[in-house]
């Protein structure tokens, strides 16, 4: 009998366990916690896409799969970790471009450093006379809103003669067309150019654009759009697929776009204030609108990025003497600043902050700035230092 | 080698459906003489047929579990780990052979983990050859899931060591004793490990990789042999401690004479012990390996030069009478801590800790019918940061076995 209640109880607490066990497994992140994950009301169809492209982000390159031979990383989500930004391990050199007349360096390895090889193989390093800059990999969410701003919307935020005399202008890159892309619905044109809008120096077109790069200069994998080997300089046979790029550049578009934490926080509250007062917002533009996208839940929609979009002149501390396409070596592309607080959580628990990760703190971000950022840097100087704290907490929320 | 596998056990199988005399079948027990961890390739229970020389043995392993990260989940997981078959024959005398088969995830993975032909000149001098199981750490050797009371192998020996790591090889073993002492060494020269253990899918060095190379058994890659060595020493009173040494160089640095890249080597030291507290009966047991890969500086840093961790087990019986109708039957308490971390170093540009490790503890419950058999339940809480150190992912969760040799 004690053994017939003894077997009976055991049953009972397995049964008990098995239908309990999801209580003793660790809850999900809140969602402003994280970068990842897919914008809200995707389709099924949409969702299977968004994994299949999750996947693919996630593939660890290797010899045998095409890697390099030279390369900087060998997957996308080792610059990428967490869909944040990245760390100084994986952060880019470009080299060989000085002004816009384009890179001179092309046939010498530019414009991107390949400083790894696999086994057996030498890396690249910079040529002498070379120009070079360092880019730190940006986070990628939210990438889709950005992606279908209209050329008019920019253009509306463009002022280079500064009309408004606010000492910020701002221009776009208009750069020529790879082969390979087609203009967006909400493209225009200007002596047969196009507003490039990703990138440091907004030197990408679009998320394809930006991918077939990545695949390319950063892991040495070529595609059909882009089939020359970085290392031989010849064409070779694709060593990615065509579904598996669209299925990245996807991925990269249905990405949530950051929450802002603690938005209602009375601090974080005058700190948003003092963002606007002290003209920061003149460049990081709070809110924007996406025009028509094949992508139903990115049509027309209203977000935070924080940006314009636009090329700055942000001062000769910044000036690196390299750049891409149209923008001046001064030139910066002003990056988003969604998700800035969640930065460390894919930085290794610090901060990499301005183009390169020269900055640890955000006050030290914000003291870099110059050119166009100069007064608003004084008017930050000029704070006192419970406002500081709370343009800063402010920062921190996004 | 499905095909041989099967007509062999169709055949053995035949023999004993057309002799079916249950009299004659005799179950050979555990030897629980002292032992050393070296001596469990033959530490199993078999079943051998009157005067027939073929021994058969083999164990199973079933799991059920149910295990998530930071709230997403696969949901139900079962699965039939592995099964294992065990062919031992007496030669003649003083020559043994004895093979393990294992059938892993329903069959997807079949592999000889271990078969070879031992040859005793003296008890301290004998010649092994064959398919053996390199004596790196203690549990590649001492791997049978019924001996364990945990549902999962170590991580330490299953992501840093390949576990049932076993190679195409020849040495030399043997062992001595004296009082309560007891004296074994080991000493292997076998095929090994090759170039994607630093190039492989997974973005860190991992030695396991080699174990999906099924030409290690025939070709060597880099053509030089790996060496294994094992000392240990065991008293009654104090324990069993082990000292293990493996190494050679693993990339392919030539083909067809021509000189590819540099020789490339890995080192691997590991240290194991196991006790039994007397009175109390507490087991302990446990391993620590330190490895070292040679990894070409203009490679990434990805993949680390340096790695260690291990685990420890602690087993405390709590109950041990008739119980279920079983009068030999085992309830235990367990405990396992494990640590790992697959790239010990400090990154190139800032200095910084690179991390990629793991950090788990494991309270389990088991229940012995029998020592052939063992029901278990396990919790698992795991933390894993990825290489760059950020926030860690938080594993939990149950899981649930039987194993049993049979």
């Amino acid at each position: 009998m004690r053994s017939l209640i003894l077997i009976v109880s055991t049953v009972i607490i397995l049964i008990l366990i098995i239908q309990s066990c999801e209580k003793f497994q660790p809850a999900a992140p809140s969602e402003d916690e994280i970068l990842d994950g897919p914008i809200e009301g995707l389709t099924n169809a949409e969702n299977i896409q968004f994994l299949n492209g999750d996947r693919a982000f996630s593939e660890v390159y290797t010899s045998s799969k095409g890697l390099g031979p030279l390369f900087v990383t060998n997957s996308c989500v080792s610059c990428h970790s967490g869909d944040g930004k990245g760390h100084p391990f994986s952060t880019l050199t470009r080299f060989g471009q000085s002004d816009t007349s384009g890179n001179q360096f092309l046939t010498m390895g530019g414009p991107q450093l390949q400083h790894r090889a696999i086994p057996g193989y030498e890396p690249e390093s910079i040529p002498e006379g070379a120009s070079f800059s360092r880019f730190t990999p940006p986070a990628v969410t939210g990438l889709g809103y950005l992606q279908y701003v209209t050329d008019a919307d920019i253009l509306e935020m463009a002022d280079p003669n500064d009309m408004d005399n606010d000492g910020v202008s701002g221009v776009p890159n208009w750069m020529p067309l790879k082969d390979f892309l087609q203009p967006s619905t909400n493209a225009i044109s200007q002596n047969g150019k196009y507003i490039h809008r990703f990138g440091k120096k907004a030197s990408a077109y679009d998320l394809l654009d930006q991918t077939v790069g990545a695949y390319n200069q950063d892991m040495g994998i070529t595609s059909t759009f882009s089939p020359i080997d970085t290392y031989s300089g010849l064409s070779i046979d694709p060593e990615v697929s065509d579904k598996d790029v669209r299925d990245v550049v996807f991925y990269l578009e249905t990405l949530k776009a950051p929450i802002q934490r603690n938005k209602d926080d009375p601090e974080v509250v005058q700190g948003k204030n003092l963002f606007v007062d002290i003209n920061c917002a003149a460049c990081h533009k709070p809110t924007l609108t996406t025009g028509y996208s094949p992508i139903d839940k990115l049509s027309n929609k209203t977000f935070h990025p924080y940006t314009d979009l636009l090329l700055h002149d942000m001062g000769s501390n910044l000036d690196d003497g390299y750049t891409e396409g149209a923008a001046q070596t001064y030139e910066w592309r002003t990056p988003p600043l969604w998700g800035l607080g969640l930065s460390p959580t894919t930085q290794g628990g610090q901060y990499f902050l301005m183009h390169d990760g020269r900055a640890n703190t955000i006050e030290e971000a914000i003291l870099m700035h110059g050119g166009e950022a100069q007064s608003s840097k004084l008017l930050y100087e000029n704070l006192a230092e419970q406002e500081k704290n709370a343009l800063i907490k402010f920062l921190e929320s996004l | 080698m499905k095909k041989r596998i099967t007509i062999v056990f169709v055949l053995l199988s035949a023999l004993s459906y057309s002799q079916i005399d249950s009299t004659l079948f005799k179950r050979t027990e555990k030897d629980s003489s002292l032992q050393l961890n070296m001596d469990a390739v033959y530490d199993r229970p078999f079943l051998s047929y009157g005067k027939f020389p073929v021994s058969l043995g083999g164990y199973a392993e079933v799991n059920w579990q149910h295990i998530g990260t930071d709230g997403v989940s696969e949901g139900h997981q079962f699965q039939m780990r592995r099964m294992t078959l065990f062919v031992a024959s007496t030669i003649s005398r003083k020559i043994k052979f004895l093979s393990e088969i294992e059938f892993e995830e329903g069959g997807k993975e079949i592999a000889i983990e271990f078969a070879s032909i031992d040859v005793e000149f003296h008890p301290l001098f004998n010649l092994r050859s064959g398919i053996i199981m390199n004596p790196i750490g203690a549990f590649n050797q001492n791997h049978d899931g019924p001996k364990w009371e945990f549902t999962d192998r170590p991580v330490s020996a299953v992501q840093l060591l390949p576990a049932t790591w076993s190679n195409a090889g020849f040495g030399l073993f043997g062992k001595t004793y004296k009082g309560d002492w007891m004296f074994g060494y080991e000493f292997y020269l076998s095929g090994g490990f090759d170039d994607e253990i630093i190039d492989n899918d997974l973005g860190k060095t991992f030695l396991p990789v080699s174990k999906d190379n099924p030409e290690r058994f025939t070709e060597s890659a880099s053509g030089r042999p790996l060496t294994t060595a094992k000392l240990a020493i065991r008293n009654k009173y104090v324990g069993e401690i082990g000292l293990s040494y493996m190494g050679g160089v693993y990339n392919t640095y030539q083909d067809d004479g021509i000189i590819l890249d540099d020789k490339r080597r890995l080192n691997v030291f590991a240290i194991d012990y196991n006790t039994t507290i007397p009175k109390i009966n507490t087991f302990i047991t446990g391993e620590f390996v330190w490895i070292h890969v040679e990894v070409p500086e203009s490679y990434t840093q990805q993949y680390g030069n340096m790695q260690h961790g291990g685990f420890i087990d602690v087993v405390q019986p709590v109950l041990q009478r008739k119980m279920f109708g079983w009068e030999d039957a085992t309830l235990n308490l367990a405990f396992r801590l494990e640590y790992v971390d697959w790239n010990v170093g400090k990154f190139d540009e800032t200095g910084g800790n690179i991390a990629d490790d793991l950090w788990s503890v494991m309270p389990a419950i088991s229940f012995r019918p029998s020592q052939q058999t063992v029901f278990r339940l396990n919790y698992r809480i795991q933390r894993q940061q990825d290489f760059l150190g950020n926030v860690p992912a938080n594993t939990a969760g149950f899981s649930f076995g039987i194993s049993s040799y049979f």
